[in-house]
Parts: C-alpha cells; sequence; structure tokens
C-alpha cells in the first residue's frame, strides 16, 4: 500500500514551548515528521509557538505558524489552510490534546480534516484512564488494580480501599503533571484536589501502590495493515514510583528473560491493536512483581514520545520518522531501514550494546521544592550514553551529565547527595525516598559495606543493577591498590566506563598524568556504529559511540572536517536554542562541502538525529571523550560557540592539547568572562559598566558592597543562567547569602555589581567576520533589571528604547566584536538607567535568542556564523546590514512552576525558565498577547484584576490601573495599593492580604473572582508576605505578573485582544516583507 | 559463583582463515572446543538457544553484549543439555537475578563443559563472519594457538555434508503429552526443541517421538493424525535416508508439518535443493513476508542452509509453492504441496527464544488434521 494520494495538504502540530515532560524530543519528532512528509511530496502546514526549535525554521515546512498552540488558534489556521489531514502525533501531549478538543468541538468535521497517525476513538481509549481500563480488561491484561475519581469525595473512598501508600494519576495531563504519591491522608487531599484541578476532565485515577515492581516499556510500531513490530525495550532501574522520565533507563532490557520479554511483547501487539493506533508509533509502559514475574499494564501513549526519542536514538530507527510515513498509508515492509538502506523497517532492531539514559535535574534552581521523585516529572533533561556493557554506559551516562562528577563518583561533601553526614545510618535514612542523588547514596552504602540484599530491600532497585554497581566498587578498590598499573589493568578499567578523571583520582595523581599513562600504554578507544541489526548487515550510517574494544568503524573520508560540539543534556539556562545553533551549523557546513562531525550526548535533540551531519558521535562532551574524538578525526577545528558553556568550558584544555578553536579565539573568550580583563577593555573603549568588584573572601565582598551601595548584584564567575545570582539589599542578607548559596575563595571568585533598580535591559546579538560586524536584532526586555535575561520577556524591534540609547548599544557592540576580534556571533546585554547606557555582559558566543532574532530577522544566523568561522566573510554571505522588521516579535519565557508548588514563583537574577515561545504581530499588543497565550498564561479580556504593588510601584501602577478601569474591568487592591489608588481618584474593592484576614486574595482567586493577578514584590521581607499569594495564582491558573513593565505589557496586549479578533500569519509571509 | 573476568584465564578463538581473538576463559578448558563459528542476533533466550540440538556442533557468538543477566532454570531448556560447542560473548555476568533463576549462566556451561570465552570484541567477529562467511574456529586456552591448535582446526569437518541430525536425534520413542489427548502426533526427531512439544502438547495432542531414522511404515502403523519434521542441525542433503520416508508418508495421505530442518527435507524430497548461506539466518527480528497478503511475521531463525527458491517457486519441484519470503535477502521461508496437505516453514513458530508471530502455524497443522484421507 503505498502513500496516500487522496492527501494533499497536511496539518503538523507541534507542542509548544519546553516543559518539564514536554522536552526537546518534539523538535526532533516534528522535524523528522515535516522532513518525512515533504520528502512524499505532501504540503506541510505547521503550528508551533516555540522558536527555539529546528522544525519552525521556515525551511522546514511550506507554511510555518508561529501561534499559540491553542484549539483556538488552530482552528483559524484551519480555516485558512484548509488541510486535509492532521497529524498529531508527533507533538506531544498538547497536540494530542488540541487535536482532541478540535475533533470534539466539531472542528475537524465542519473542514472535512482527517486525523491520520491515531484517530479520535484510539486517542480517547488510551488517554481516558477508565476506558483504557475496560480495555485492557477486554484483551486479559491486567491494569494496576485503581479506580477512578471525579470528586474529592469520591476519592475519599477509594482511599479506603486503597490504603496508603497511593498513586494519583490524572487524566490527560503531560509528564503526569498534578500526580504524585500519597503516604498519607494528608498528601493524599492536597495531590487528589490538585490532580482534580488540572486534568481537563477533572478525573484523576487513584491505584494501590506498586512500588518496588520493576518497570518497563516497549516502543511499538503498527502499519495500516496490522503490522506489528517492537523497536526497543527499556528498563528502569528505578522501580515503579518514580516517573519514568526521572528514572534511569536502559535498553534493552537487562533483567528479563526471554519468555517474560516475550509475554510483553504479545501483550503490547493486543494492547495496540486493542486500541487501534491508526498506523504510527505508541509506547506501552509495563510493570512487573520481581517476586512472581507477575506484569501488569501501566499505560500506553497513542503517539511519539520522550522515550520513543531515546529509543530512536538508542537503536537508529527513527520512530518519528517511519511514524509519519506510515501514518500516510505506507506499510512497514515498503519503507528501507534508513540505516542499513538494504534492509526493511519491518524487522525488530537488535543492539549488541547497552544504553543507558540518566536524567538531569534543576533543583539548585529551586531551593526549598521537593526533591523526592514520584510519579510526577521533574526532571529538566536527560544525558545518554551507549557503551558495550551496562557499565560502560552507566558510568558514560553520569559524567555526560555535565554535573561535574566524573561518572559514578560521590560527592564531595555529604550534602551533595543529599545525606546528613558520613554516617550509615545517614545514607540509610537518606534511602528511605527516592531522590536525584539516590545513586550516589547507593555507592555511599556500598563504601560502607551495605550488601546488595539490603540495598534492594530498602531500594527496590533490581539486585541485578546493584551487583553491577558493586562490581565498579570493587575494581575501583583493586585499581587503587595496584602496585604499578599496565595496560591489562587499565584496558579492564577503560571497559567498565571509568574516566581518567575517575582513574587519576583513585591513584591521587592528575588527569593529564593518567591520560599520558593511558596513552603510553596504548589504551585508547574504538568507535563503534550503532546500525539497528548488531552488525549482520552492513551499513553506511556514520552514528558512532566509544567503547574500549578492539575494532574501530569510523570510516575515514579525507574530506576536510569540522566538529561541532553540542550542548549536552537540557538544563535550565541551556535549552533546545543552543541545539537549534549546532544543526543551523551542521547544515550550513555540510551545503559548503565539509564534512560535518557532531559530538552530543543529548537524546532528545535534533543534533543527535544521525540525519543532521555526516558523522555522529553520541557521546560525553567531557575533555577526555572530546580529545579522542578530535585526535581520531584530525578536524579543521572544532567549533565551540555555539553549545553553550558546556563546549566554552572546554575551550581552555583543548587549546592547550593543540586543538584549533574555529572562530573567535579562546583569547578573546578568555577576556569576556574574566572580570578584571573584561573592566580594562570596556574602560578603553569607553563603555559605562556598573560599579562592580570581585570578591575571594566574605570581608571583600562586604567591603565591595560598602562601596558601591546596596542593592548589590551577587552570583560566581563563570556561570551560565544566572545560577546562584541574586540581589541583595543589605549587610546580613548578604553575608546569608554565603553562607547558603554560595562558597567563595582564590579560585571562586564572587561578582559583585551595583543593581540597577528601575533599569530597562536589552540584549543585542550580532556577527562579525573579524572584520564586518553586522546588528542581528536590538531586543527590549520587557521586564526591568533584575529578572534574568532568558526569564524576561523580550520584544524586537524595541518599544520603548529611545532611538538614540539603541545606537549607543549598537556602537559599543560593534566596538566589542572589534575589539575581542569575534569571529561569529556575539551577544551583548545592556541596561538603561537615566538615560545612561551599561554594559552588563559580553557573551562572544551564541546567546539563546539566536533562533528568535533568525526567525524575526529571516536570516540564519548560527548558518551564517558556521560559514564566517570557516573563513567565509559577511559580504560573500549577503548579510551585510541589520534588518529591522517592519512588525514585532515578542519572545516570552516559560516556568516550571507548577512543578515545583512549594517554590515562590517569583521572577529574579537567576533564571528558572525551561522553555520560551515567541508572538508575531503588527502591533506590540497583540504580539505579547499571544506570547502570553502560547506560554499559558493566556490575559482575560474581562473579569476582575488584583493589584498589590510594593512602595516604589505604586505611583507606576496608576495609569495601569486607569486603563484596566477604562477597559471595563473591575479592580480589586490591598489596602496600601487602594489608598494609594483612591489618592488620585480610582476606585477599588479592598481585600486583605493573607496576613491581616479573610476574605483575603487567595480567596477571591480560588472562587474564580479574579482574573490577573497584578504584585510585585521587592526585597526579601516582601517576597515572603506575598509568596502565597503568587502560588495560588498558579495554582488556579489566574495569569499573574510580578513587574509593572509586565503589567504595563499586559495592558496593551488586552487592549489590543479587545479591539482587533485574532489573527493567524505564517512566519514566511512575514519574512516576505522584509524583502 | 563464577568469578569476575578479570580473573579469567586468558584464552582465543582462532578462525580458520588465521584471525585470531582473545578474550577470557572462565573455566579451565578440558580440551579445545573445534567446531563452526556461527553468530545470533537474540537479545534475549541464551538458554533457549545453547540447548537447542540445531545449534550442535557449533560455537555460538551472542552479538548481544550482556549474557546471563538472568540466569539459568529448568523451565526454559530446549534440551536436557547445552547443545553449543562454546559460547563467545562480550560480558559475561558474573551475577544474576530473575525470580525463575536457579543458577549462574557462567556455572551452568562450566557443570556441562562447555567452554565461555568472554570480553571478545564480538562486533568484530560478527562483522567478519558476514564479511568473509562462516567458518570453523577452535576455542582454545592462553593468548597464542599452539601447533596442536591448528591441526587440529585443519581437521575439524566442513558443515557442508555432515549428518547431525542422526547424533543428536533420540534413539528411542518416547510420548510426549497426554494419553487421551484428541489429535496424535508423530514427530520426526532431527533435533526436536521441547517447545515445539509443549506447542503440540497445548493444543491437545499426544506427540510421539520417534528417531530420525525411523522407516515410514513404521510410523504409518501408528495412524498418527499427522506427522510433523523437526528442526535440527547439519547439512540437510547429508540426512539421505529422509526424503523417501518423508514421500511415503505423504503419499499415504496423512498431514505433514516441517520446521527448518524439517522444511528443508520437505524441500528436498520433492526434488529441491538446499544451499548453505553465507552467514545464515540466526536470531529473533527477521521479517517474514506472507505471500499473497500483505502481512509481515518477525520470526525466529536460526539455520545456516536454506531451500533454493524464490517467491516464485523451487527449482525441481513444481510441486511445491513458495508461502513465505525473508524479506532481508529474499530466500525461501516456507513452502506449501500444490495438492497433498504438506507445509514447512524454515523459521521458528515455537520461537522459545524469540516473537511469537508464528505460533498460528501450529493451528493450521491441527486444522489440517484429519484432511489427509480427502485430500
Amino acid at each position: 500500500m503505498p502513500r496516500r494520494d487522496d492527501l494533499k495538504r497536511i496539518l503538523l502540530i507541534g507542542s509548544g514551548p519546553i516543559v518539564i515532560g514536554q522536552g526537546a524530543e518534539f523538535d526532533y519528532s516534528g522535524t523528522q515528521a515535516a522532513k518525512a512528509l515533504r520528502e512524499e511530496g505532501y504540503e506541510v502546514i505547521l503550528v508551533n509557538s516555540n522558536p527555539a526549535t529546528i522544525m519552525t525554521d521556515p525551511e522546514l515546512a511550506d507554511r510555518t505558524y508561529i501561534e499559540p498552540v491553542t484549539p483556538e488558534f488552530v482552528e483559524l489556521i484551519i480555516a485558512r489552510e484548509r488541510p486535509d489531514a492532521l497529524l498529531p502525533t508527533m507533538g506531544g501531549q498538547t497536540a494530542l490534546n488540541v487535536a482532541m478538543t478540535l475533533h470534539e468541538r466539531g472542528v475537524l468535521e465542519k473542514y472535512g480534516v482527517e486525523l491520520i497517525g491515531a484517530n479520535a476513538r484510539a486517542i480517547a481509549v488510551a488517554e481516558d484512564r477508565k476506558l483504557f481500563g475496560e480495555a485492557m480488561e477486554r484483551i486479559g491484561l491486567r491494569c494496576p488494580q485503581g479506580r477512578i475519581a471525579t470528586t474529592w469525595e469520591e476519592a475519599l473512598e477509594i482511599a479506603e480501599w486503597t490504603g496508603f501508600p497511593a498513586i494519583i494519576r490524572p487524566a490527560f495531563t503531560l509528564g503526569g503533571s498534578g500526580g504524585g504519591i500519597a503516604y498519607n491522608r494528608e498528601e493524599y487531599e492536597r495531590i487528589v484536589k490538585r490532580g482534580l484541578a488540572e486534568s481537563p476532565i477533572s478525573q484523576v485515577l487513584i491505584e494501590r501502590s506498586l512500588i518496588g515492581w520493576k518497570e518497563y516499556e516497549l516502543e511499538v510500531m503498527r502499519d495500516s495493515v496490522d503490522n506489528v513490530v517492537i523497536i526497543c525495550s527499556i528498563e528502569n532501574i528505578d522501580p515503579m514510583g518514580v516517573h519514568t522520565g526521572d528514572s534511569i533507563t536502559c535498553a534493552p532490557a537487562m533483567t528479563l528473560s526471554d519468555r517474560e520479554y516475550q509475554a510483553m511483547r504479545d501483550a503490547a501487539l493486543k494492547v495496540i491493536r486493542e486500541i487501534g493506533v491508526a498506523a504510527g508509533g505508541c509506547n506501552i509502559q509495563f510493570a512487573v512483581n520481581p517476586a512472581n514475574g507477575e506484569m501488569v499494564v501501566i499505560e500506553m501513549n497513542p503517539r511519539v514520545s520522550r522515550s520513543s526519542a531515546l529509543a530512536s536514538k538508542a537503536t537508529g530507527f527513527a520512530i518519528a520518522r517511519i511514524g509519519t510515513k506510515l501514518a500516510v498509508g505506507y506499510r512497514l515492509d515498503e519503507i528501507p531501514n534508513d540505516i542499513t538502506k538494504t534492509t526493511p523497517a519491518s524487522f525488530e532492531p537488535v543492539l549488541d550494546y547497552v544504553v543507558v539514559k540518566v536524567p538531569r535535574f534543576a533543583f539548585e534552581k529551586f531551593p526549598g521544592a521537593d526533591p523526592v521523585l514520584t510519579t510526577q516529572m521533574k526532571s529538566v533533561g536527560e544525558s545518554m550514553a551507549i557503551g558495550r556493557t551496562f557499565k560502560e554506559a552507566f558510568q558514560k551516562g553520569l559524567r555526560a551529565l555535565e554535573t561535574g562528577r566524573a561518572g559514578w563518583v560521590v560527592g564531595e561533601r555529604p550534602v551533595d547527595d543529599r545525606v546528613a553526614d558520613d554516617s550509615l545510618a545517614a545514607v540509610e535514612q537518606a534511602l528511605a525516598k527516592p531522590v536525584p542523588e539516590r545513586v550516589f547514596q547507593i555507592k555511599r552504602a556500598l563504601l560502607h559495606g551495605m550488601s546488595v540484599e539490603e540495598l534492594h530491600r530498602r531500594t527496590g532497585v533490581d539486585p541485578w543493577f546493584l551487583r553491577q554497581f558493586e562490581e565498579l566498587v570493587e575494581a575501583e578498590r583493586a585499581y587503587a591498590a595496584l602496585a604499578e598499573v599496565d595496560a591489562v589493568s587499565l584496558r579492564h578499567m577503560k571497559r567498565m566506563g571509568f574516566s581518567d578523571r575517575q582513574l587519576a583520582a583513585l591513584r591521587k595523581e592528575t588527569e593529564g598524568a593518567a591520560r599520558t599513562r593511558r596513552w603510553a600504554l596504548g589504551v585508547r578507544p574504538s568507535y563503534k556504529m550503532v546500525d539497528t541489526c548488531a552488525g549482520e548487515f552492513p551499513s553506511n550510517t556514520p552514528y558512532l559511540y566509544s567503547s574500549y574494544d578492539e575494532e574501530s568503524e569510523a570510516p575515514r573520508t579525507g574530506k576536510p572536517s569540522v566538529i561541532i560540539l553540542g550542548s549536552g543534556p537540557n538544563r535550565i539556562g541551556q535549552g533546545v536554542e543552543f541545539d537549534y545553533c549546532c544543526v543551523r551549523a551542521a547544515l550550513a557546513l555540510r551545503e559548503a562541502g565539509y564534512e560535518t562531525i557532531m559530538v552530543n550526548s543529548n537524546p532528545e535533540t535534533v543534533s543527535t538525529d544521525y540525519d543532521t551531519s555526516d558523522k555522529l558521535y553520541f557521546e560525553p562532551l567531557t575533555f577526555e571523550d572530546v580529545l579522542e574524538i578530535v585526535e581520531r578525526e584530525q578536524p579543521l577545528g572544532v567549533i565551540v560557540q555555539l553549545g553553550g558553556q558546556t563546549p566554552l568550558k572546554l575551550v581552555k584544555p583543548l587549546e592547550a592539547a593543540g586543538v584549533r578553536i574555529l572562530g573567535t579565539s579562546p583569547d578573546a573568550i578568555d577576556i569576556a568572562e574574566d572580570r578584571k580583563r573584561f573592566e580594562a577593555l570596556a574602560r578603553e573603549l569607553g563603555v559605562m559598566q556598573p560599579p562592580n568588584g570581585t570578591a575571594t573572601s566574605v570581608p571583600e565582598a562586604v567591603a565591595i558592597a560598602e562601596r558601591i551601595g546596596y542593592p548589590v548584584l551577587v552570583r560566581p564567575s563563570y556561570v551560565l543562567g544566572g545560577r546562584a545570582m541574586e540581589i541583595v539589599y543589605d549587610e546580613p542578607s548578604l553575608r546569608e547569602y554565603f553562607e547558603r548559596a554560595v562558597r567563595v575563595s582564590e579560585e571562586r571568585p564572587v561578582l559583585v555589581d551595583a543593581f540597577l533598580e528601575d533599569a530597562f535591559e536589552a540584549d543585542v546579538d550580532a556577527l562579525s567576520d573579524g572584520k564586518t560586524v553586522v546588528i542581528g536584532g536590538v531586543m527590549q526586555h520587557i521586564e526591568d533589571a533584575g529578572i534574568h535575561s532568558g526569564d524576561s520577556a523580550c520584544v524586537l524591534p524595541p518599544h520603548r528604547i529611545a532611538k538614540e540609547h539603541q545606537d549607543i548599544m549598537r556602537a559599543h557592540t560593534i566596538a566589542f566584536a572589534k575589539a575581542l576580534g569575534v569571529v561569529g556571533l556575539i551577544n551583548v546585554q545592556y541596561a538603561v538607567k537615566d538615560g545612561v547606557v551599561y554594559v552588563i555582559e559580553v557573551n562572544p558566543r551564541a546567546s539563546r535568542t539566536v533562533p528568535f532574532v533568525s526567525k524575526t530577522i529571516g536570516r540564519p544566523l548560527a548558518s551564517l556564523a558556521a560559514r564566517v568561522m570557516l573563513g567565509e566573510t559577511l559580504e560573500q554571505l549577503g548579510y551585510t546590514q541589520e534588518i529591522v522588521a517592519p512588525y514585532v516579535a515578542v519572545k516570552e519565557a516559560v516556568f516550571p512552576f507548577t512543578k515545583f508548588r512549594e517554590f515562590d514563583p517569583i521572577l529574579g537574577p537567576e533564571m528558572r525558565s525551561t522553555g520560551e515561545v515567541m508572538g508575531i504581530s503588527r502591533h506590540f499588543g497583540e504580539a505579547f498577547g499571544k506570547s502570553q497565550l502560547a506560554a499559558g498564561n493566556g490575559l482575560p479580556r474581562e473579569g476582575h484584576v488584583m493589584l498589590t504593588v510594593n512602595k516604589s510601584d505604586k505611583a507606576g501602577a496608576v495609569p495601569i490601573a486607569r486603563r484596566f478601569r477604562d477597559m471595563g474591568f473591575g479592580l480589586v487592591a490591598t489596602h496600601g495599593t487602594a489608598d494609594h489608588l483612591e489618592s488620585v481618584g480610582i476606585a477599588s474593592r479592598r481585600v486583605f492580604k493573607v496576613s491581616e484576614g479573610r476574605p483575603h486574595g487567595i480567596d477571591l482567586m480560588v472562587n474564580g473572582e479574579i482574573q490577573l493577578l497584578i504584585n510585585t514584590p521587592l526585597g526579601k521581607s516582601a517576597q515572603r508576605d506575598d509568596y502565597s499569594m503568587r502560588q495560588a495564582a498558579v495554582a488556579n491558573r489566574v495569569p499573574y505578573t510580578t513587574t509593572l513593565s509586565g503589567a504595563d505589557a499586559a495592558c496593551a496586549a488586552i487592549e489590543s485582544a479587545r479591539a482587533h479578533p485574532a489573527s493567524v500569519k505564517s512566519l514566511q509571509e512575514w519574512q516576505a516583507e522584509l524583502r | 559463583m563464577t568469578r569476575a573476568p578479570h580473573h579469567a584465564a586468558p584464552g582465543f578463538l582462532l578462525l580458520e582463515d588465521g584471525t585470531l581473538f582473545l578474550g577470557r576463559l572462565h573455566a579451565p578448558l578440558a580440551a579445545p572446543a573445534v567446531a563452526e563459528v556461527v553468530f545470533t542476533t537474540s537479545m534475549s533466550g541464551y538458554q533457549e538457544t545453547f540447548t537447542d540440538p540445531s545449534y550442535r556442533g557449533q560455537i555460538v557468538v551472542m552479538t548481544a553484549s550482556m549474557i546471563g543477566n538472568y540466569g539459568v532454570n529448568t523451565q526454559d531448556l530446549e534440551s536436557p543439555i547445552p547443545q553449543v560447542a562454546a559460547v563467545i560473548v562480550r560480558e559475561l555476568s558474573a551475577t544474576h537475578s530473575n525470580w525463575r533463576a536457579e543458577q549462574g549462566l557462567g556455572e551452568w556451561l562450566a557443570s556441562a563443559q562447555i567452554p565461555v570465552l568472554s570480553e571478545v570484541d564480538t562486533r568484530r567477529l560478527t562483522r567478519h563472519l558476514r564479511t568473509v562467511g562462516v567458518m570453523r574456529g577452535l576455542v582454545g586456552a592462553g593468548t597464542e594457538p599452539s601447533a596442536v591448535d591448528r591441526t587440529l582446526l585443519a581437521g575439524c569437518p566442513s558443515m557442508a555434508g555432515l549428518d547431525l541430525a542422526s547424533r543428536v536425534s533420540t534413539t528411542t520413542r518416547y510420548d510426549w503429552g497426554a494419553a487421551d489427548a484428541p489429535h496424535h502426533i508423530v514427530a520426526y526427531d532431527f533435533g526436536i526443541k521441547r517447545n515445539i512439544l509443549r506447542m503440540f502438547e497445548a493444543r491437545g495432542c499426544r506427540v510421539t517421538v520417534v528417531p530420525s531414522t525411523t522407516p515410514a511404515a513404521e510410523v504409518l502403523a501408528m495412524q498418527p493424525d499427522g506427522v510433523f519434521l523437526s528442526n535440527g542441525p547439519g547439512d540437510p542433503e547429508a540426512v539421505t535416508y529422509a526424503p523417501a520416508n518423508i514421500r511415503a508418508i505423504v503419499e499415504a495421505g496423512v498431514p505433514v508439518f516441517g520446521i527448518c530442518l524439517g522444511h528443508q527435507l520437505l524441500g528436498l524430497t520433492f526434488g529441491g535443493r538446499t544451499v548453505k548461506l553465507p552467514y545464515g539466518h540466526r536470531g529473533g527480528n527477521h521479517p517474514v513476508k506472507v505471500l499473497g497478503s500483505g502481512e509481515v511475521l518477525i520470526t525466529s531463525q536460526n539455520h545456516g542452509f536454506a531451500v533454493e527458491g524464490t517467491a516464485e517457486g523451487i527449482p525441481g519441484a513444481p510441486d511445491l509453492q513458495v508461502t513465505h519470503v525473508n524479506l532481508n535477502d529474499g530466500t525461501v521461508e516456507g513452502l506449501r504441496h500444490r495438492t497433498r496437505p504438506v507445509f514447512g516453514v524454515q523459521y521458528h513458530p515455537e520461537a522459545a527464544p524469540g516473537p511469537h508471530d508464528a505460533v498460528p502455524h501450529f493451528d493450521e497443522f491441527l486444522t489440517s488434521l484429519g484432511s489427509g484421507a480427502t485430500a
């Protein structure tokens, strides 16, 4: 059955911004889907609000709508485009939910749009806990014993039956959002009520706990004639109870005998046939009782997922790509296996290696947030590693995480592993609840001599994994005790995945010395191919991983090559936007005739698609791993400026090892990052900096703060994403900061800057070929100074910064680029206060706004940057002049506050957003409104606005209040704010602050009487007072803003929404205006 | 319990083309193992593989890199003892964990005196066999083959022309399944796997397993409802005594079903030929296309020889029709007699190890029982 000719135009829905539970994997799947559809000659209409994605680049689709992924906006797109079909399975839960709503509202029927890939019935049955349970019963499979509750009263009755702990899973939410494990009645009430609130259909499934059961996933594909294949089995090292996204997992399954595996496979076939995924992929989760092999089906996702991205990378079988082809009618046996090219896709990949995935968390960004891992996903990214053995892959996966650990290494201090002290008792206590550091706690326990049996009893981790860990501990001891290291013992250790750094530590030597010895002994890695077939058939796709084995398969073409270092696991501060830059560079350099070599460890991304570059090394981005690849490949040079901080950290050692860094010189990077050298440069160029100093001790910091005056902005040097960056208002707070957040020393200096209160901030991205510098864009932050640039909304072109100030910024940027000899990208951050332009920082590398600017101005900045790094000039590339769009683009950040309820959802100098969205319009108001809607902060058109602002904002709040009043909004204010408004003649309904009495603001929000919250805190003490109010806004989904500038923008957006009906326009149409 | 690989003694695999692979031996070697070296890509089911009589006389390379993780048990045996000449793996798990496990793999193989060479670059070995073709090899102790080893290897007979089936076949007749079962099947044992017997038993059959050389008249005298031709090792053309028996049974109108070697013997009986494949099909992921429908079965396979032919037919055997082909290389995977209730499949519907997609062939055979007389 070949492709369907009755379809011409297909709508593809993306997943929107990166949030916890829905990450970069959907850029990977969406990009593959778009490519697959166009390859088949279909016209592709794409919608996604996330500008930091490859899929939203205009070349990927015929028309790309960067619009909110909501039913309303997708309906507008359908009405305008009249697609024949909609593919809803590539954009995560978001796309699936939008498609279902459109189906239920009759929109699809009205416009004659067919759902392909998965039909409405299949989606409904898979997602609705009750229907799913019934379906499983029909095919003789068991689900966890669970019952459905739609009210708290029902849930109470169910609790009598389940007892505690009980598992709560809300229906139709992503990443298990709103779910959890309740160990007692109190927790139960809290989680159930939250789950009911978050489920769009107010339904939660309450299950008896299967804590301690083994957890598995199968990735399954089915074609239109009912052929089904299993692509990959995945086993979770953490047992049931920890969300699979938060578990360390491995592929293939390690501890299943064939009989058990085949029983699971049979069950998977039954499930996909019963649920009836039309054609495409799905994943099915199982739990197995370790005591007797009893198996239950946990859930099924009728779409591609984080796991399918992992499975694609783990096997080389491109699930999203093949799934798309199945959705348009092909059968599995009609599609070639892309990797071998000689065999068909209707087979089951086999692995001759082990893959380990390790989640990366961001709890350091959310002090106070509960780090216990439950059924609700909390990780923000992941690394994947491939090794020939489990131990090798496991250790590679841990060092690929880039958390500073060289592998499976316990933290320097007990607290680093969330253990109270060095005692066994403390470890025992810590093991009681799963936390991100659990594998390190396990190592501590093993070092204390705890037996595998006891560890198993305490953690539920299968003894097989624990014994693998124990073997590592034994190997470490043996190696440390060796009289002399020879090639045999060293190779033995490397085959277990030990890094040079780990080995050096074991023998108390330097990493360099360890490597010198290793090289002298001739112990070097070989590179093996991931080929889907365990070597049974020839393969020409150089998808490679290292292993200490005999034969290397990495082909040598002799073509001049370039290595691009990726950005590793996603984390807050370093997300998909850097992957975007790396992918653009790979594509641009391939086009220019170079052999492109990608190195990355993140399975979610487009960069780790074997299709993106000529060679892919799926490897940790540590110095050791990168150096071995460089030694083998002998490239023209290495690109380090596109992958964020990860590759930048390698610049110094790589340079010292004689590796050529392409583009901006390492010395220029150092000038920008070294406070003293940078200050000298700024002075030389005559650019103002906020008064500042560098402290290497607490007294020094206090002295600097005294000199420049409070408030001050403090942060450790060399950080990305504003890690541990805070605004401090007085000396006690400054001292407290050093107690709590940061250790300061000669090696770890802390930067102290005057904080420019109420300043405007701006970001400038520019491109330089070493001679010519061209501005990419000047972006004005919506939020005032003090909010991390990654967390602030921004607008391009600026709407409030005076032309003269913009021009000063342009001139400064050009001066910096020239002075630093930048070849490639540069990003400069400015603040404007009282008519003076200050430079905040200079980053001679790709910034996270590069994709946003590129989309706005219609020029692929990262592609151009790659070309200039290889010697072309901007003139040759035809980019010689700044492009200022005749429309307005707004970027808004998206936050994970719903996942960290315990944390105050407030913005500050430390970045906390996980993703971003973009809104484009003729007018600022509409563009901002779209960005808010896309970010899940949809603004009201009517109702009540509650204002509670700090003293210094009282005057500024007046015009905003007036505008809301004039639009017919009711005003609600706390006493101080209300008094001030009254004094200028604006009436408002008074409401208590939380501490003052009832009814207070929270009561009103819970009752649905507040449609927008404007709450500006300032200073630590004021913040605490409003803390619960903001949390209530998050919990009750009341849009809120914590800055007056944000409130002003929201006001503009609402005015615009009331004046103009919503409209949509494709990026290609917008960009056509630039010509 | 098996000791950690690092402490095991050095060992090697020498191939007949002189290529040497170093590894570690897990138990002292009584004598070098000399046999044909083949690889299987099955990711699970090592115990079933090692006890499958079709692997008799072969050194088996596991491409899956972690072997032994779930131990061994007495339920997953495909014959009472390990049949392989030696096992080659990347890592033999020093420990195991599974609720059914009774013993560690290394321990179990050691007690059966089957050498295990681990820490081998099995991917390099697999790629070598794939490129050059399956060949003989010797597993020995130490780091270098001795002159004796080389002589031994040179003297190892080639698989071609080797009748191994009579060596693994039962020498005495035995029954499997309930005495009062509704159906009675006679199974020729060329190296039968137990799961085939379990499959028949589960479908209400009593199976009389007979030695591979049992004359047709003896089988017919038992008045079976159907006759089954089992899987087995070696070169099908060397099983010279089988075709005459099979022909007599078919002509008597008894339904016949063959798996693997049994399927190849059906091909030979009706005039076809068998050929040795360059490196065989061994694994649990082979796509087989059902001709005339869009259906694709993911099958378990283990064979070095195949019936010569294509989807169009089998040269020299006009009575046979090809029903299944392999999607990877187009080889014949299933055949059927045009007028008689006789069919065979090259792959293993009984799985063990492997996927169950082809299990319905047993039901198909059962349906044909009793249809023989009227066919």
